[in-house]
Parts: structure tokens; sequence; C-alpha cells
């Protein structure tokens, strides 16, 4: 997936991938991160 | 002055359940709900179950300590169609009734909000009453209550109560805000303040009692749980532990508060040790009160599903932390694992800092520790919300890491999750799914030789208060006394 360019949300789950870390990777590969949060569904 | 350290030990643990059908309503996702749709109301409670399920159900006995949290490995699911024997008390606590609880609720209540309905209040006395923990000054605190009529004109009128019902649907008191303009003192905040309060005070009485434990000798109380006691001025104030002292006798002693979502309870348990420890207090009692907020936060996924509501319970946790004494398992200080701010928010990076630190820093290996206690939400709540098995995901976590440093194959992973892991059983309440729910188990173990070691790790989701995009965790380690 080419991400260079594009804008991100990244929805992350404490449990899982947190928020800021698919907002990390997204960045890395050149992507705008216009909104990251994390969310527990617990 | 000079004095040497002591070494911490956790002397005691006890739980306490209510259940609390007629509470659903007032979790935060259906109170939200029935607010955009009166009709979600009649769709719950169609789907409450009976006290006697709840008692039955295989999750809450493996809570109280009827059954070992690994024997729910051989018990087929659904646990919910399971018809197996209803005890109300086991081992570490018990499942209080809803009619208890709500009387309960008005024994704990000392500023006059709850108000019950007089034939309603002497049925519960009754039942109360037979109650071993509960005494005649706590049954003088119920009152003659209030004509129905009364509690009727108190919800409609013009700082409107909020009513009470029971699992039926019948109207046996109300709730009432503490002032006029305040959100803080509004009665749906209070009720879930209250509720905490009243949990975690069985707990400690529960713990007090059966333990044989003198109330007067506990100097200092630590409360785990997340409710926001304060006003308007000062919301999340705090200091329920001092109430919860206040009502369990413990006549010498003051408290504090200690709040990190879910993650409250390790960092108090460590905060607990440490103070004994460093012989500041010769004991320190922890208490986590009960989340009324979430009550039936997960029952659109279950009337999807067609089974029952199954966050009808209040949970609550008390610990007792105390010198050595030979026997108790012993809190392991100085291998406490923490989430810093640095580390990242990688589930690698964070487990390595719960998981892996603490480990390296005695020498042991991942499968030194017999059982890993984590998040332990049940999973039969959380799949069909779509929430998934999250002790499952969290144990995954941990023997990827023991793959990683070669300690297990990856085959061997399954295994490993199965042999230090366990199933999720814990009713989802917040702070008290967090790793305590197996303090009772790991302590009985710990005690008879068929552990050595527990680990007991938690993360707090502290990006829901929207102050940090972070989360946190906390571990530490129980050893076996020899």
């Amino acid at each position: 997936m080419q991400l260079q360019g594009k804008k991100v949300i990244a929805l992350g789950e404490r449990d899982g991938v947190q928020g800021s870390a698919i907002a990390e990777c997204a960045r890395s590969a050149g992507a705008e991160v216009v909104l990251e949060t994390t969310y527990c569904f617990v | 002055m000079t004095q040497t350290l002591e070494q911490p030990v956790i002397r005691g643990v006890r739980f306490f359940l209510a259940h609390t059908p007629g509470l659903v309503r007032y979790g935060s996702k259906p109170s939200r709900d029935i607010a955009r749709d009166a009709t979600v109301a009649a769709a719950i409670g169609s789907h409450l179950r009976s006290y006697e399920a709840a008692v039955a159900y295989p999750p809450n006995r493996a809570f109280l300590g009827h059954i070992h949290p690994d024997a729910l490995t051989s018990i087929p699911r659904p646990w919910f169609t399971s018809d197996g024997p209803g005890v109300r008390w086991g081992a570490h606590g018990e499942l209080m009734p809803e009619e208890e609880f709500y009387g309960l609720l008005k024994i704990c209540d000392v500023f006059e909000l709850v108000r019950l309905e007089a034939g309603f209040i002497e049925a519960a006395r009754t039942a109360l009453a037979a109650h071993p923990l509960l005494t005649a000054a706590d049954l003088k605190r119920l009152g003659t209550g209030v004509p129905e009529a009364a509690i009727v004109a108190q919800c409609g009128g013009t700082m409107p109560a909020l009513p009470l019902y029971l699992r039926n649907g019948r109207l046996i008191g109300c709730m009432q805000s503490a002032h006029e303009a305040d959100a803080s003192l509004a009665a749906d905040v209070l009720l879930e303040n209250l509720a905490c309060k009243a949990s975690a005070v069985m707990a400690l009485r529960t713990l007090l009692v059966q333990e044989q434990l003198d109330p007067n000798a506990i100097p200092y109380v630590l409360n785990s749980g997340e409710e926001a006691v304060g006003d308007r001025y000062q919301r999340g104030g705090g200091n329920l532990a001092k109430a919860v002292a206040e009502m369990c006798g413990c006549q010498s002693a003051t408290g504090v508060d200690i709040k990190g979502f879910c993650c409250g309870p390790v960092h108090a348990l460590m905060v607990a040790g440490s103070l004994v420890s460093a012989r500041v207090f010769s004991q320190v009692a922890v208490v986590g009160g009960c989340a009324l907020a979430k009550l039936g936060m997960k029952y659109r996924g279950h009337l999807q599903h067609d089974q029952p509501v199954l966050e009808d319970v209040l949970a609550a946790v008390a610990m007792l932390v105390g010198p050595d004494d030979g026997q108790a398992p012993r809190l392991r200080l100085d291998a406490l694992g923490r989430h810093t701010v640095a580390a990242g928010s990688s589930q690698k990076a964070i487990f390595e800092h719960l998981v892996s630190g603490p480990l390296g820093r005695l020498g042991l290996r991942f499968t030194d520790v017999d059982k890993y206690a984590t998040e332990l939400h049940n999973p039969e709540v959380t799949e069909p919300a779509g929430s998934g098995n999250v002790p499952q995901l969290n144990y995954r976590v941990i023997a990827g890491l023991a793959a990683l440093r070669k300690e297990i194959t990856p085959a061997q992973v399954p295994d490993f999750v199965a042999t230090h892991g366990m199933p999720g059983y814990s009713p989802t309440q917040g702070h008290i799914a967090s790793a305590v729910p197996f303090l009772g188990h790991a302590v009985d173990g710990l005690r008879d030789g068929s552990m050595q070691r527990v680990m007991f790790l938690a993360k707090g989701s502290l990006f829901l208060g929207r102050m940090t995009q972070m989360a946190d965790g906390m571990s530490l380690i129980l050893e076996r006394n020899l």
C-alpha cells in the first residue's frame, strides 16, 4: 500500500496496536496523520 | 535514624460481587442509549439474568474461588447456559443479590440521599439480618423507608431523583441529587460513587472477618477505584479510602486514593508494599470498589446474539499487605515493571518493560513464572461485541516475547499460553479486571506450594482522559515464601 502523500486516520486499540504506533508507521511511510487516537474496548 | 527494610507480603485477599440487573440501565452505555430510544430499556430488561443464573455462571464462580480459572477450559461454552451448582459464598467472597445490595447502599449512605420504599426496606432488613458481616448498627441505618407515592413524586419533582428498580421492573426507591446545579453531585454520579464505596466496604469487611484481622490494627487504606468522588470545585477530589475505612471500623486508619485507570490496583499494591517495607505503616489495606458505569457496556452485542446481558454484576476487591510472616507470598519490590514515558506504545515495548525487564533483573526465564495474571476480562462478554479475547491477546504477546528470546520455540507458543495463561473470567469492571482477580488463587497456590511465582501486570488507558496519548502499565511479582 502506498501511503506517500495520503491522509491517514490512525485508530488504535490498547490491547492491540495503539494509535500512536500506527501513526508513527504511517508518517514513516510519508503519510500525513490527520487524527490519531486509541480506544479501550473493555 | 537507622533501620532495615521489611519484606512485604500479601496477607490476604477477598472479593465481592453484587448481582445488580436492575442497575444495568444506569451503566454508561445503556443510559445514553435509553435516553435516545426508550425502547432500549425493555430490550435490555428482557435479557437480564436471574440471581440463580448469575451464581451458577462459571466465570463468577472462578472469580469467587469456587473453581480455579483453569477449570473453565473444560467447561463448554457458552458458559451462560451452565446449570452447575450455584452457591452464594465462595472461598474468596460472595455474590450478593440485588435486593440486599440496595439495602447496603442505604446503609453506606451517610447523607440520606438514598430513599427506599418502606415495604422493600423491611424485606431487605430481614435478608440482611442474616448476613454474617452486617451488624445491628448497620441494620439501624436502613431506617423505616417512605411510601411509594413519595418516591414517585420525588422522581418527577423539580430536582428529579433517579428511580431505582429491581430486575422485574418494580420501583423500590430513588437516588437523590445533592445539589441542584452541580454535575459532580448529580444523582447518577452519586449512585456510581456510593456503589463503589459499598462494594469496597463489603470486600474489606470480608477480608477482615475471614482472616480474623483487627480493624483497628490497620493504620492506612489505599483505594484504587476509578470513581471521581468530589464536587464542582474538586471533581475527583477523592479519598474514598477513608470513607471505606470508616464503614469497616478501622478507627485508627486514614488513607488516600491511588488512581491510574485499570492500572490503579497494581500501582496501589506497589505503594502499599513500599510503605510496609519502609516501616511507615505496619500494614496497609488496598481496596478497589466497583465500576457501575460499566454495567451493560457490551449489551448491544449481547442482544444481537440473543444472549443474556452478562455485565450485570458489580465487583470489588480488598487486599492486605503486611510484614513478612514467613508464610504469606512475598511481594518482590526489587523487580517491578514500569511502562515508562520513553518506552513507546508498541506492544513489544510495553511487554518488554512489564515482563522481560523484571524477569531479567531477577535472572529468571519466562517459564519460571507459573502464571501471568494480565487483563482477565471474560471473553464471553467481549467477543459478542467484537472486542475479541483480551486475555488471549496479551498472553500471545508474552509468549511471542519468550519465543523472540529463544526461551521457547514458535511451535511452543500455544502450550505456553495454555500453561502460563488462563481463560478470562472477570466481570468487565474496569480496574477490577486487570490482573488482581487472580490474586486470591495466586495466594492460595503460593501458600500450598502448587505455584512458586506469579506475575501481575495491568495496563491503564490514560488516553481516555484526553490529557495524554499514552497508556500506562505496571507489573509486580509474588513469590512463594520459603
